[in-house]
C-alpha cells in the first residue's frame, strides 16, 4: 500500500465544490507535483492533507494510518508556505527549534539538529540572524530546514519559490530536490509552473477545476498528455482543430490537407472532429518525404528568443508555432513568406475531447 | 503655491497657541507659590504629600491590573476574531466603541445596580471587590484602545500562516498564542498598554463614584482646596500622560526596526 493514500477527497465551501474526489497514492520517498492552474484546489487538496481543511468526504492515509480527522499538531507534517511564514520574532536557529522545542527534545539534541540542518541548507552561519535580515531565497531554505527538523513523515510544499527571482528560483528547486533525496522523504508539491514541474518531480499529478486530469512521469505527461487540457497546459503545445478521413488507415484533414498520424484515434471513426496536438520541437520547416507529413502555411510571426527562434506558422483557421535554432549566419525567414512544415507520424498527438 | 504653504503654517500656529498657552501659563503659575520669585516648593508640596503617593501608587497599581486583564482579554479575543470568525469583526469592533459613546458615569451607575451588597455577586461589598470591580470598568473603559492597537498589529502579520506554520510544527493553541503571536504584537500591545495607563490614572468618574482613594478624585480634591497645588499636579500628569506617548512611539519605532522584512 502506498505510503500516503487519498481516497475520494472532496472538500465543498458553501455551494462551490473545490475538490471533486481525488484519488492520489503516493509512494515512500516520492516526489509528487500536483501542477494546474490558479484556483483548481491544489492548495486545498495540501491543506487536507495538513489538516488545515477538514475534508468534506473521502479519506486520506498516511502508513496506512487514517489521518483524515486529526488536528495538525497530531499528524507529524513539516510544512513550506508560499508566503515567509518564518517567525519573525524568532532566529533563524530558533525558528528551526520551535518543533523540536515543542517536542519537548532535550537542549543538546535541539543543538545537535539545528547546526545539522543549517548545514544541510548550506547556510551554518546564519542562526543568529532574524528573517527580516535575510532575502527570499534563505527565508525559504530556513523554513524548509524548520519544517525537517522535526522529521515529519510528509512533507508539503506550496508555491514556496513563487515569490522568488527567476535565478534564485532555478538554483532552489535542484536544492529542493536535493535535500528531498538525501533525506528520502516523501514529498507533495504544489506548483502552477510546469517548467517547474516537469524539471523536479517524480511524478505529476495535472489537475483542472477540482479533479485530476493526469498521472504520470514528468516524461508521460509531457510526451503523452491524454487529454486537451494536458496538453495545453503542459509546456508549450500547438493544438489544431482535425477531422477524421480514415479511421481505418489513420488519415486526418488539417485545413483540408491529408496527414496521416501513426497513433491511435482513440476510438473516433471517419468524418469526427477532433483535436490534435503537435510539440514545437517536433516540427521542422521544408519539405520532407517519405513517411513525414508536410503542411502548407504562411508565416506569421517571427520571435527571436536568442538561442531559440520562435516562428509562428498560419494555415486557414489554426497556427502553429515551432522552434528552431539561431543560425548566426542564416537570418530568420521573415513574416508572409510561404512556408512548409514537417513532422513525423508518431509526433500526432490525438487528444480526447472535440474542439472548440 | 506660497499662498497653500501658508494656510497650514496658519493651522498649525493656531492649533500651538490653543494648546501651549494655557499649558505655559499654567506652568508659571506653578511656579509662583513663594512671593517674588519663581520655585519648585508647589511640585515639592505635592510630590512629598503622602497622599499623592498613596494615591498615585493605588492608581498605577491598578492600572497595572487593568493591563494585565486586558491583554488577557482583548489578544486573545481579536486573535479568534481574525483568524477564525472574520464575519463577526464588524460586531466585536461595535461593542468595543461602546465605552466610548455611553457615558461612564452610565456605566458606574450599572455597576452599582448590579454589584452592590445586597446583589448576587456583592462586589462593592469589600474594599477588594470594588478594587476588583474598578478594575473591570477600568478594563472596559480601555477596550476601544486596546482592542484596536492590538487589532492592528495582528494585522500588520500574517496570523494564519504563522498560526498553520506553528500548528504543523506540533504547537498547540496556548503555545502558539503566547510564543508566536504575542511576541509579534507585542509593540502593539504595549502603545494600547501606555494608552490604558494614561486614561487610568486621570480617571475620575468611576474612582469616585466607587469611592476608592485614586489618583483622579485626589486631582480634584486638591484642585477644589488649594491654591499653586494643583497647577503643579496638573503638569505632572501631563507630564505622564507624555512620557506614555512618548513610550508609545519609542517602542513603535523599536518594533519597525525588527520586524522589518
Ligand atoms: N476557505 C475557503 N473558503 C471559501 N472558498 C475557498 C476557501 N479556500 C479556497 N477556496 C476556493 O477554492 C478554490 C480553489 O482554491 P485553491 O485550492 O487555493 O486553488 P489553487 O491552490 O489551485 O490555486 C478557489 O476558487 C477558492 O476561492
Ligand atoms: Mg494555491
Amino acid at each position: 500500500m502506498a505510503f500516503l493514500s487519498i481516497e475520494k477527497l472532496v472538500k465543498t465551501f458553501g455551494t462551490q465544490t473545490t475538490v471533486k474526489g481525488v484519488d492520489l497514492a503516493v509512494e515512500r520517498g516520492e516526489f509528487v507535483t500536483l501542477l494546474g492552474p490558479s484556483g483548481c484546489g491544489k492548495t486545498t487538496i495540501l491543506r487536507m492533507v495538513a489538516g488545515f481543511e477538514t475534508a468534506t468526504s473521502g479519506t486520506i492515509r498516511i502508513d496506512g494510518k487514517d489521518v483524515t480527522d486529526l488536528k495538525p499538531n497530531q499528524r507529524n507534517i513539516g510544512m513550506v508556505f508560499q508566503a515567509y511564514a518564518l517567525f519573525p520574532n524568532m532566529s533563524v536557529a530558533d525558528n528551526i527549534a520551535f518543533g523540536l522545542k515543542v517536542a519537548k527534545k532535550s537542549s543538546a539534541e535541539i543543538a545537535a539538529r539545528v547546526k545539522e540542518m543549517l548545514e544541510l541548507i548550506k547556510l551554518p552561519q546564519l542562526g543568529e540572524r532574524y528573517p527580516y535580515q535575510l532575502s527570499g531565497g534563505q527565508q525559504q531554505r530556513v523554513a524548509l530546514a524548520r519544517a525537517l527538523a522535526v522529521k515529519p513523515q510528509i512533507l508539503l510544499l506550496d508555491e514556496p519559490l513563487s515569490a522568488l527571482d527567476a535565478k534564485i528560483r532555478i538554483s532552489l528547486r535542484d536544492e529542493i530536490r536535493a535535500v528531498q533525496r538525501s533525506l528520502g522523504i516523501t514529498t507533495i508539491f504544489v506548483t502552477h509552473d510546469q517548467e517547474e514541474a516537469l524539471s523536479m518531480s517524480d511524478r505529476i499529478c495535472v489537475m483542472n477545476e477540482g479533479h485530476i486530469e493526469q498521472l504520470g512521469t514528468p516524461f508521460e505527461v509531457y510526451n503523452y498528455p491524454t487529454t486537451r487540457f494536458v496538453a495545453s497546459f503542459v509546456g508549450t503545445l500547438n493544438i489544431v482543430n482535425g477531422k477524421v478521413a480514415d479511421s481505418a488507415t489513420g488519415k486526418l484533414l488539417v485545413d483540408g490537407q491529408e496527414i496521416v498520424t501513426s497513433r491511435s484515434l482513440n476510438g473516433a471513426s471517419t468524418g469526427d472532429a477532433l483535436s490534435l496536438a503537435l510539440r514545437p520541437e517536433a516540427l521542422t520547416m521544408g519539405r520532407a518525404n517519405g513517411l513525414s507529413n508536410n503542411l502548407d502555411g504562411t508565416i506569421d510571426e517571427v520571435h527571436f528568443l536568442g538561442s531559440v527562434v520562435r516562428i509562428r506558422v498560419k494555415f486557414k483557421d489554426s497556427a502553429i508555432s515551432l522552434d528552431t535554432f539561431n543560425k548566426p549566419h542564416l537570418p530568420p525567414p521573415e513574416r508572409g513568406q510561404p512556408v512548409t512544415v514537417n513532422f513525423g507520424r508518431e509526433d500526432i498527438l490525438v487528444l480526447d475531447g472535440a474542439p472548440n | 503655491m506660497k499662498q497653500s504653504r501658508i494656510a497650514p503654517w496658519i493651522g498649525v500656529i493656531f492649533g500651538a497657541i490653543y494648546f501651549l498657552v494655557p499649558l505655559i501659563a499654567t506652568f508659571e503659575f506653578s511656579l509662583r507659590m513663594e512671593r517674588g520669585r519663581y520655585s519648585f516648593e508647589a511640585y515639592r508640596i505635592v510630590l512629598g504629600d503622602p497622599n499623592f503617593q498613596a494615591s498615585f501608587g493605588y492608581s498605577a497599581f491598578i492600572a497595572v491590573c487593568t493591563i494585565i486583564v486586558g491583554v488577557a482579554l482583548v489578544v486573545p479575543t481579536a486573535y479568534v476574531v481574525q483568524l477564525k470568525l472574520p464575519k463577526l469583526r464588524p460586531v466585536i469592533e461595535f461593542l468595543t466603541l461602546l465605552p466610548l459613546v455611553i457615558p461612564a458615569i452610565v456605566i458606574v451607575f450599572g455597576y452599582l445596580r448590579m454589584y452592590n451588597s445586597s446583589s448576587w455577586l456583592p462586589l462593592t461589598g469589600s474594599a477588594r471587590g470594588t478594587d476588583v470591580l474598578l478594575t473591570f470598568s477600568y478594563v472596559t473603559l480601555a477596550l476601544p484602545y486596546m482592542y484596536r492597537s492590538v487589532d492592528t498589529g495582528l494585522r500588520a502579520i500574517d496570523v494564519r500562516t504563522l498560526t498553520e506554520a506553528a500548528q504543523s510544527l506540533g504547537s498547540s493553541w496556548p503555545r502558539i498564542l503566547l510564543t508566536v503571536i504575542l511576541p509579534n504584537v507585542r509593540v502593539a500591545v504595549l502603545s494600547g498598554s501606555f494608552l490604558t495607563f494614561a486614561i487610568v490614572i486621570g480617571e475620575f468618574t468611576m474612582a469616585s463614584l466607587l469611592n476608592r482613594p485614586a489618583f483622579g478624585p485626589y486631582l480634584q480634591l486638591i484642585g477644589a482646596n488649594r491654591a499653586y497645588e494643583p497647577a503643579a499636579l496638573a503638569i505632572i500628569a501631563f507630564a505622564i500622560t507624555w512620557a506614555c506617548m512618548g513610550l508609545i512611539n519609542l517602542f513603535g519605532a523599536m518594533g519597525q526596526q525588527t520586524q522589518r522584512r
